[in-house]
């Protein structure tokens, strides 16, 4: 290849990624600075990951947090995969086009629209039929299982798209019912797309600000809601410890999940390389008798 | 470890589940179900489906109504639009003010046309800064590769919010890039970068980059390289090549990232909120504004259907070629 265009594809790679990520390392080396001031250097410090922990707003929301975002990613990981399998696997039906339009939709609507729209569908249903009976937790996983389906879809969906479908015919044809050609077949394969549908899901519910206001009631404030009041005031060194506390969370969360992931692609692979060997082993032996 | 009498875990679940679904098909109840024409599919297509009219169709026909109605002073702050005035006569108010009052208030329309604009230099920027990366990223060594794609999604994990935080402490008056050229001596005074346009174009195209790369780099890497080759051979020159065979080869992806960018930078709030001018007009604020400290339901509510409206087009697009990309379109 042309040396002039290789160097010109490495500073484009080079610059990129110092854009994407410098940033995110100023948030962690100044997590670390004893200066209240941030950007200024003060010394090496863990002061601020203390204030954090005895922050109790801050700790509370996390929690709450959490608890919403593992709620509403398992929901939309069984709706993401039943919209899924009904996209890429049940051919043409009568409202296909509805629901993949309702199911991509999300994808790009934004924020403030949805999060206004189910706000006044909350207001609307407690006027009619009593519930939900204010607005918390339960609205604010509502709207996120909504939001966030629809990612798990796609993952699903492209997933579903690339293996093949001879493996669910094959077990059709001995005699395997359609749920459980599902569950023997189909959902090992597309395991790791639902673990990080899951994932996916996860972060985009702890990570949402916009559409958890709209529809949280008062006293279910999230941590990003929290962090949003506190950084309109400018900014403040423990919401850096709070971003350093999560990306470490993120970057062993996302390790694990490799690491699980290329364990079955090598077990899969395997059992193809065995499956393959047994066949030629066959047909040698065919030969032979 | 497993003994003649044991069967393996993985058939033990096969005969659980097939015990399970057996009874179920068997029962009464099934055999009623698959009388009325209920399947598995139409169960299995049919909750996914509830749950999107009900929380995300619906809603929207709510949003509508309550665009037409007046304001009041009490919870909820709108009237109803029908309501019964007497026995027999019922009373349908629309009320088309909320829209009069956008068309006529310049504040909409400017907020409007500023957030298409932002949104639009915005997308153009990302293209231009994602369609190298995507190109150089696609044409790497296989292990490479792999390894650059996780650190474009790895900024996806850790929260926005956060990530759009931290150009506050970079951009501000005695932050980094003020603080650096102060100490280099190429300024005396720091210069004003935090609440300005230029502060929401950096957070933009900074968050929203990931969006540009992956579509790009999905359809650059599957594209046939003997194509470049065939090129070559024909006399084409690289830059020649990449003009002709590789740009309107990757028009696909590049629509799909552009659009992935610039619908929901539209309506943005936290990027502009944080880390723009106070007095910046972008329509996601204007709404936010109107909800939360006006109280105004109906203006709300009449801001998000005109949004609505504008984005039902790049909202289609965006779909069919959503469509196109799964392969799923049937003639």
């Amino acid at each position: 290849m042309n040396q002039n265009r290789s160097w010109f594809r490495v500073l484009a790679l080079v610059l990129g990624f110092a854009f994407l990520y410098v940033p995110i390392v100023s948030l962690v080396v100044f997590s670390f600075n004893e200066s209240r001031l941030v950007t200024v250097w003060g010394g090496f410090s863990t002061k601020w990951y203390g204030a954090l922990l005895n922050n109790q707003q801050i700790i509370g929301a996390a929690l709450l947090s959490l608890k919403i975002a593992a709620i509403a990613a398992s929901i939309a990981v069984v709706l993401g995969t039943l919209t899924g399998m009904a996209l890429a696997r049940f051919g043409p039906f009568r409202g296909r086009t509805l629901l993949s339009g309702l199911a991509t939709a999300p994808l790009v609507m934004p924020e403030v629209i949805t999060g206004l729209s189910l706000l006044l569908l909350f207001v609307t249903l407690e006027q009619l039929i009593g519930w939900p009976e204010g607005r918390g937790m339960a609205t604010i996983i509502i709207a996120h299982v909504t939001f966030a389906m629809a990612f798990v879809t796609v993952v699903v969906q492209s997933r579903l798209a690339q293996f093949d479908e001879s493996l669910e015919e094959a077990a059709q044809d001995l005699g395997a019912r359609p749920a459980k050609v599902f569950f023997l077949v189909t959902l090992p394969i597309i395991f790791p797309a639902l673990l990080s549908g899951w994932l996916l899901a996860f972060t985009l519910s702890l990570d949402d600000l916009v559409i958890a206001s709209f529809v949280a009631g008062p006293g279910s404030s999230t941590l990003p809601m929290v962090v949003f009041s506190k950084v309109r005031l400018g900014v403040s060194p423990d919401i850096n410890a709070l971003a350093t506390i999560l990306i470490t969370i993120v970057a062993i969360g996302v390790a694990i999940a490799g690491v699980v992931m290329s364990r079955q692609q090598k077990i899969r692979d395997r059992d193809a390389q065995m499956a393959l060997a047994a066949n030629q082993q066959m047909i040698e032996s065919l030969k032979k008798g | 470890m497993s003994g003649p009498g044991m069967v393996p875990l993985g058939q033990r679940i096969n005969f659980w589940i097939e015990d399970a679904l057996g009874a179920v098909v068997h029962s009464p109840v099934g055999s009623r179900l698959r009388r009325w024409g209920v399947t598995g599919k139409a169960l299995v297509t049919s909750v996914p489906y509830l749950w999107l009219l009900l929380f995300f169709l619906v809603p929207f026909a709510i949003v509508l109504k309550i665009s037409f109605s007046d304001a009041q002073i009490a919870m909820p702050p709108y009237q109803p639009l029908i309501s019964w005035v007497s026995e027999q006569v019922l009373e349908i108010k629309l009320n088309f003010g909320n829209f009069a009052f956008l068309v006529e208030d310049n504040l909409y329309w400017k907020a409007y046309l500023n957030s298409i604009l932002v949104a639009g230099v915005s997308t153009l920027l990302c293209l231009l800064i994602g369609y190298p990366m995507a190109y150089a990223m696609a044409r790497s060594s296989a292990s490479v590769r792999n390894m650059l794609l996780l650190l474009v999604i790895l900024p996806f994990w850790t929260s926005f919010l956060l990530r759009v935080y931290a150009w506050i402490g970079i951009l501000k008056n005695n932050g980094l890039i003020n603080n650096a050229l102060l100490a280099l001596g190429v300024i005396d005074q720091p210069i004003q970068m935090l609440q300005t346009d230029f502060a929401v174009y950096v957070g933009i195209v900074y968050s929203y980059l990931p969006f540009m790369i992956l579509p790009l780099y999905a359809n650059l890497e599957k594209m046939d390289l003997t194509l470049l080759e065939a090129a070559a051979d024909l006399g084409c020159r690289p830059w020649e090549a990449f003009v002709k065979v590789t740009l309107p080869l990757s028009i696909p992806g590049i629509i799909a990232g552009c659009l992935l960018v610039f619908i929901p930078a539209v309506g943005e709030f936290v990027i502009p909120a944080l880390l723009g001018d106070p007095g910046m007009l972008m329509i996601g604020k204007v709404l936010w504004t109107e909800f939360f400290n006006n109280r105004d339901w109906p203006v709300a509510s009449a801001v998000a259907i005109a949004l609505l409206l504008f984005l039902v087009i790049p909202i289609m697009f965006f779909q069919r070629a959503q469509d196109v990309e799964s392969g799923a379109v049937h003639r």
